[in-house]
């Protein structure tokens, strides 16, 4: 059984499937059909609500996230809140009972055939709740990447988001209500969903964790479900022993040692990347371009290392910053760095018995520079054809490279260094005559394949052409980036 | 047919001003309903298809035992189950509502499993067990040429002699280019909800285009007459031309599974099956020889298209025919010949989507434009504008004669109000010193031809009641996908009485109330529909005048409607005063209207004749940013000026052609629909598939409405909007390529395929540099 608040109701449940997604929840069984079906991937934000929770500090934030991508089991002591709650639940209304992101969208001409509408419209309100004052076009860009609308060409909409604060401000969420009812519930039985032989479990630390999967065979942990919730919606597999570990606080923590920052597996990207760009400022522009903010509001380090994708965009970066993958089980704990984490397609070397607690990220040292790029066929909200980082150390006025370390992603079945491509620019001046001769021996690390995403000829051209940027970065006034509003 | 024009009275205008979408308030609060939305009767069943996993074989075994034992499966149903026709051909047969025993496309239809529930209908259809024996498919398009393997026999238009004419041109140019595909994606997919009658019919609510068609292939496939079919479509979430025919198969097979079980039955295909069962935009491969002058004047021109149509004909011979009426654009072509191939593989049969065609063959001639002026040393906008229709040149290759000529005026004026000159100039001095970043810049124009190509489809109905209230209430044959068509038919007849616009209520469109409708299709859904309510709500409009005249004994001629209230001769009155005295005086309130299309004809035979009513017009000009490390590009900036005539609603047109230019955008960029070479499509979802999202809206997006009159007389002198801006996009691949051509000094563009993927682009920048070597 599991409680949580969706829109102005308190609701207990227990006979769902453990796997259900929200969106299928608000459909299928609440009739609220303001949530639309785009594509039930992830990739298009018409299904977008909003989901508040208790944060450490004991506030209440909300963040919007796809509810296809949601199961209803990470739901337990948090608040939904779908279109239907932003106008009065009455049979007709005007204008006059729109919410101000709402009227804004109409009179801004904001929607055509409607079907993406109420994404956007929640999308936005996450915005408007987050930000009091309009925030300008880059964050309005950030909210609504992960929203498709293929009637409008957006322009409308960006003018929305503007407008939306031109109006008197309007504040829907009764705070405190809502914040008594959630710690209500999160005092109450610990939660779980258990219906013919199938199951989620909730733990609510490590130790219960490390028990469950000990105990059980053939349990899958889910984090964010940005990936595991395509194997329900998609492939229709069904998933007996699902363990939601979104609620083991070990897991959820974010820490600064003098060398170290130690990010926890279980928490969203969109919950450490702003502190992380504090250390790491040049990970921003491929972070922000890492699935949607739907995607960065659920999905975790956990969940991307754990799944071992070869296209998962943080892992490139972890091998190139040295970063350590940290695994406890109910046998004591151990740390693997990254490169050496990820066997095979989607393999690792972690045991059956063990979780990903967190992630070490060594902090930089002086003279350290660090190159991150990602190449997609759209910039926004797309998986990457080649992903690379590159962490250099050049030495003195001649530019030597005393050391360097690259991470690659979609160029080999799981996430690589390059350690050949390395070894012929070390001690070398970092210059383009270097690098032209260098890059030819990438071929020796890595043979990208063909798929539908690039071809594997192109995805080496860039792989090399990369590098290049990198150089020109560092060294010329050259501009090396097309203007993208996501660039 | 009386076409008319009235003075819109400034103070209370309902056509030609700003009206915010009829649903826009639904919309945002997520109460405007789609078929999946309502909520299905309790015994409502689910259907979900089995599908071909081999692209072209035979059927050997199928299951059905097993299957129909799986957990809450009804039954399952096979092509020897459809009571009546089981080809839904729009045009031509060909169309299996359920394969047989052959086997043409992965993807097809091979049995429909009926289950209580949509999650187990969908699970037993994947766990079916059919054995098939495979044969190689035809998936590559040269081998079709090569075997002249085509769903419809080649057509040719001609003029002049091309051959002739480009053999004596001092310059000769060859081309030739693959063009990609388009998956629609429509947010809203294929969904279809069927409910049986008492009277033995069926009752479909269908998210469709073409409601009639949907009734007549429901009716044909079930062995009724159509008056036992009702179709009922309140709003689409998105068509594109994605719901022209491919609607058809989901509203047939729950038909047929209705017709078994007696019970409602819903299917809605999940995204990727969408993807992956329903026709796309044609590939193109396009190829030219042009002929022309020292100046870069064209003097002959010769032009074969081939689409790529799938295993059936579809809506492929008129979507090749508007391919082959475009290849000409703006431009005059003295001697030219144009030949349109329908090449058949093995892959999901083919669709309209919006441009029908037309932007497959428009991109020939803006090719040809680039290419002749790179060829002779001169800004490509020059060539394009020297080589434009005028008076004396006029003719076009399917001898209409060209009668608008304001392409000219609309380049000049979009010239000067975008600085094309100055940024030229600044994007060629940029271009000399930045080695990685290249700007490209194109200025293109549009030249589009309204009314449907099959005659007969250009006609429509309306039907207009008045309630004593004095509220209205509307009903006519197009269907609204959230093009604004419901909000401007609307705007119509509130005008013609004079009323607010808030007075008329549109509903949904439904087989019952206004029949034998045409597809709201080719852009003509204001034009025919909206000339059909303007006739139904005359002739209720006459006959309160004639009643005036008649009760009060005011002339005809002093009766005038304004601002809710009507005028005459003796006195006035509420428009509500005066219908409620109407029918208490008992004159009919309520009326239908017609519309035909004066002035079409054409002569396949001769592949001459008058084709289209008349042309809309666009000039965009749009300049980009490639990187030529990673063939990374950008849209930074469009500007566009476009031709409605005289504006239904400008917000709603410019929505139009804002989506439209963005929606062009992406598919000539990101939008790369891939095939395995088994024929199984490899980009079947969102995640490998990319329409533009909200950071690829240009940075400086200036949407212009040009201010002209429809010289023909069309309703309120409007001009259709829906398909002609997204050829405006094209100005976007011909700045990729100038981007690219900077490379080459601009003496040579390398073929640069669309969609223009990042991939595209680093080839192009690549052979650029090599060119330069040699």
């Amino acid at each position: 059984m599991i409680s949580f608040m969706l829109n102005h109701s308190r609701l207990t449940v227990d006979d769902i499937e453990p796997s259900m997604s929200m969106l299928d929840y608000l459909r299928t069984r609440k009739q609220l059909n303001g949530t639309k079906e785009g594509c039930a991937s992830g990739d298009c934000g018409a299904c977008t609500v909003l989901l508040g929770e208790i944060n450490q500090d004991g506030e209440l934030v909300y963040k919007s996230l796809n509810s296809c991508l949601l199961m209803v089991a990470a739901c337990h002591g948090k608040h939904v809140v779908t279109i239907e709650a932003l106008t009065p639940a009455k049979l007709s209304i005007s204008e006059s009972d729109l919410h101000p992101v709402q009227k804004a969208m109409v009179d801004c001409h904001g929607s055509q055939c409607g079907f993406c509408t109420p994404g956007f419209v929640m999308s936005l309100y996450a915005m408007y709740i987050t930000f009091s004052e309009y925030p300008g076009q880059e964050k309005v860009i950030e909210y609504l990447s992960g929203n498709l609308c293929r009637c409008t060409g957006y322009r409308p909409i960006l003018e929305a988001a503007q407008t939306c604060y031109e109006y008197p401000r309007v504040s829907l969420i009764d705070t405190k209500t809502v914040l008594s009812t959630l710690s209500e519930i999160l005092l109450g039985p610990e939660p779980s969903l258990v219906m013919k032989g199938k199951s989620c479990l909730i733990p609510q630390n490590l130790n219960q964790l490390c028990e469950i999967k000990s105990e059980t065979s053939g349990v899958r942990l889910v984090a964010g479900a940005t990936d595991l919730a395509l194997e329900f919606s998609q492939n229709l597999s069904v998933t007996p022993a699902l363990v939601y570990v979104g609620a083991v606080d070990e897991m959820r923590k974010y820490e600064e040692t003098d060398d170290e920052i130690i990010i926890g597996a279980a928490l969203p990207y969109s919950q450490f990347l702003p502190i992380f760009y504090n250390s790491f400022p040049e990970t921003q522009e491929v972070f922000h371009r890492l699935g949607s903010l739907q995607v960065r509001n659920a999905g975790t380090l956990g969940g991307s290392l754990g799944n071992a994708s070869p296209i998962g965009d943080p892992a490139p970066l972890l091998i190139a910053l040295g970063a350590k993958v940290n695994l406890a089980s109910s046998n004591g704990v151990r740390s693997v760095k990254v490169d050496d984490f990820f066997t095979g397609y989607r393999t690792t070397v972690m045991s059956a018995n063990e979780v990903i607690v967190s992630v070490s990220v060594p902090k930089k040292i002086e003279n350290q520079r660090l190159f991150f790029y990602k190449v997609s066929k759209r910039i926004e909200d797309d998986i990457s054809a080649v992903c690379v980082a590159v962490k250099l150390t050049l030495d003195g006025e001649e530019q030597i490279v005393t050391s360097i370390k690259t991470g690659w992603g979609g160029v080999a079945a799981v996430p690589v260094s390059a350690p050949h491509f390395e070894s012929h620019l070390i001690n070398k001046t970092f210059n383009q005559q270097n690098i032209h001769q260098a890059v030819y021996h990438l071929n020796k690390d890595f043979s990208p394949m063909s798929d539908v995403r690039a071809s594997s000829e192109y995805r080496m051209e860039v792989a090399r052409n990369l590098i290049d940027r990198c150089w020109y970065e560092l060294s010329s006034n050259e501009v090396v980036r097309v203007k993208h509003a996501a660039l | 047919m009386r076409h008319f024009e009235t003075k819109i009275p400034a103070d209370n205008a309902q056509v030609g001003v700003n009206k915010k979408h009829e649903s826009a308030i639904n919309h945002v609060a997520g109460r405007a309903t789609y078929i999946d939305d309502h909520i299905a009767p309790e015994n409502c069943l689910h259907a979900y298809p089995v599908i071909s996993k081999i692209s072209k074989g035979r059927v050997v075994k199928k299951d059905i035992e097993s299957l129909k034992k799986l957990k809450g499966v009804k039954t399952v149903l096979t092509a020897e189950d459809i009571p009546g026709k089981s080809d839904i051909g729009p045009v031509f047969p060909g169309d299996k509502l359920i394969a047989d025993e052959k086997i043409e496309f992965h993807g097809q239809v091979l049995m429909l499993v009926v289950a209580d529930s949509y999650d187990n209908a969908r699970r037993a259809a994947r766990k079916a067990q059919i054995e098939t024996s495979a044969e190689e498919p035809l998936v590559d398009i040269h081998r079709a040429i090569q075997q002249k393997k085509w769903v419809r026999p080649p057509h040719k238009m001609q003029r002049g002699d091309a051959e002739k004419a480009i053999a004596n041109a001092p310059y000769q140019l060859t081309g030739e280019f693959e063009l990609g595909g388009q998956e629609h994606f429509y947010l809203e997919g294929q969904v279809s909800l069927v409910n049986p009658q008492e009277d033995g019919g069926m009752f479909v609510q269908c998210s469709t285009q073409h409601p009639t068609e949907i009734q007549h292939l429901v009716a044909e496939v079930l062995n009724l007459p159509f008056n036992k079919v009702t179709v009922e479509m309140r709003r689409m979430g998105g068509g594109f031309g994605g719901k022209e025919t491919q609607a058809a198969q989901w509203a047939c097979l729950a038909a047929v599974a209705s017709h078994y079980t007696g019970q409602p039955v819903k299917i809605r295909l999940a995204r990727a099956d969408d993807f992956k069962l329903t026709g796309k935009r044609h590939p193109f491969f396009n190829q030219y020889r042009v002929g022309f002058d020292e100046r870069g004047l064209v003097q002959g021109a010769d032009i074969t298209v081939t689409g790529y149509c799938g295993y059936t004909p579809d809506l492929s011979d008129a979507i090749v025919d508007r391919a082959m009426f475009h290849a000409d654009n703006a431009y005059y072509y003295p001697a030219v010949s144009i030949t349109g191939n329908r090449a058949f593989s093995n892959t999901v049969s083919n669709t309209a989507f919006r441009g029908f065609g037309g932007p497959q063959g428009m991109i020939v001639a803006e090719s040809m434009m680039d290419d002749i002026a790179r060829k002779v040393g001169q800004d490509p906008l020059e060539i394009r504008k020297l080589n434009l229709y005028q008076p004396g040149r006029d003719q076009t290759p399917y001898h209409q004669t060209v009668e608008q000529h304001i392409v000219l005026e609309m380049m000049e004026a979009l010239e000067t109000s975008c600085r094309y000159k100055s940024r030229r100039e600044e994007i060629i001095e940029f271009n000399k010193t930045s080695e990685v970043i290249k700007k490209g810049l194109a200025l293109t124009p549009v030249k589009f031809g309204i009314s449907f190509t099959v005659q007969h489809l250009n006609q429509a109905g309306a039907l207009v009641h008045v309630y004593t209230d004095g509220s209205i209430h509307l009903n006519h044959g197009g269907t609204e996908m959230g093009q604004g068509l419901h909000t401007k038919v609307a705007q119509i007849v509130a005008q013609v009485f004079s009323v607010d616009l808030d007075s008329v209520q549109v509903s949904a469109t439904r087989t019952d109330k206004v029949p034998n409708t045409s597809p709201t299709a080719a852009s003509s859904g204001a034009d025919l529909n909206g000339m059909a309510a303007l006739n139904a709500a005359n002739k209720i409009r006459n006959r309160l005048i004639d009643f005036i005249h008649q009760h009060f004994g005011s002339e005809q001629d002093s009766v005038v409607f304004e601002n809710s209230r009507v005028v005459h001769q003796k006195g006035e009155l509420t428009f509500k005063d005066l219908v409620n005295l109407a029918y208490m005086n008992r004159v009919s309130l309520s009326a239908n209207g017609y519309y035909a299309t004066p002035k079409i004809h054409y002569n396949r035979e001769t592949a001459s004749g008058h084709p289209f009513f008349y042309f809309a017009h666009g000039v965009a000009c749009t300049e980009v940013e490639i990187d030529c490390l990673t063939g990374e590009s950008s849209v930074m900036r469009a500007d566009i000026l476009h031709d409605v005539g005289n504006s239904l609603n400008p917000a709603i047109d410019i929505g139009q052609i804002e989506g439209a230019f963005i929606q062009g955008m992406g598919w000539l960029t990101t939008e790369d629909l891939k095939w395995k070479d088994s024929g199984e499509l490899a980009s079947f979802n969102p995640a490998t598939y990319k329409i533009p999202a909200i950071g690829d809206t240009p940075a400086e997006f200036n949407v212009e409405l040009y201010d002209s009159a429809n010289p023909e007389t069309s309703v309120f002198r409007s001009k259709a909007v829906g398909e002609p801006p997204f050829m405006l996009a094209i100005s976007v691949w011909c700045a990729l390529r100038d981007a690219v051509a900077s490379i080459t000094d601009y003496q040579w563009a390398p073929p640069l395929d669309p969609p223009a993927t990042s991939e595209q682009i680093l080839k192009a920048v690549q052979q650029a540099k090599r060119w330069n070597q040699e």
